[in-house]
């Protein structure tokens, strides 16, 4: 589930981005390129950090990117990228920011299954900093594929 | 005992927070009904303990219930500390 999610095109390493707009932008392109959201999906985001704060830093390191099915989300999708140089997001306790990922939901129940995977393997160290520090996607592919057995 | 866990849209850190509340429950043979929600949502919620994030610390305020504060919702023992902690003072037995 989380592998038919994160594939090779949905994700993107060691990218240099100039401050935390622009990194969310790389994260939303490739669903936007994909035709899985539409722009003003990825402008719901940049809202929703301006408005409520950067809870989405969800864990040292890490965002977890979102805003709502009815702001512009066409399908189910996800993304994820690594940053080249780490990016304060504001978050007192999680900056800097190394790892985005961009979650676009149809509704409230069928990205549960993929998520739940997802902080599987966020929760572990190693096998998340195999992905923060990863040079290649098949490092990346070979972590979540680990996780997504149903 | 109900818990309600909350954040910004209710779909994404909320569950996940949602999940690992449960593993902590287990792990202290607890029962309780965990949900999860958007903050505004929260408002309308009645619930013994609403959990969120720090960044969202200060829409917590107006609940009317024990509010529990995360620095991270993927830490396990921070999760477990505050819960053991929000019992004693709601005085149930664990």
């Amino acid at each position: 589930m989380l592998n038919d999610l994160l594939n090779k095109d949905r994700i993107m390493l060691n990218i240099v981005c100039e401050n935390w707009e622009d990194a969310i932008k790389t994260g939303t392109k490739i669903l936007l390129n994909d035709n899985c959201i539409t722009k003003n999906y990825e402008e719901a985001i940049i809202n929703n950090f301006k408005s409520l704060g950067p809870y989405m830093v969800i864990a040292p390191g890490i965002v977890l990117a979102h805003a709502r099915p009815e702001n512009g989300v066409k399908k189910l999708s996800m993304s994820l990228i690594t940053l080249k140089n780490p990016i304060n997001f504001g978050s007192e306790l999680n900056d800097p920011v190394k790892l985005i990922i961009t979650l676009a939901a149809i509704d409230s129940k069928t990205h549960l299954e993929a998520l739940s995977q997802l902080i599987n393997l966020l929760m572990n160290t190693n096998d998340l900093n195999i992905i923060i520090n990863a040079k290649s996607k098949e490092e990346v592919l070979n972590i979540i594929n680990k996780y997504s057995i149903t | 005992m109900k818990i309600l866990v909350c954040c910004g849209n209710g779909l994404g850190s909320s569950f996940m927070l949602e999940m690992n509340v449960n593993k902590v429950l287990k792990e202290l043979n607890l029962k309780a009904e965990v949900e999860h929600s958007d903050l505004a949502s929260a408002k309308a919620i009645k619930a013994d303990i609403y959990i969120a994030t720090k960044d969202l610390a200060n829409q917590m305020i107006s609940l009317d219930g024990y509010v529990i504060i995360l620095n991270s919702i993927i830490n396990l023992n921070e999760i477990k500390e505050k819960l053991i902690d929000a019992f004693k003072k709601l005085d149930i037995d664990f």
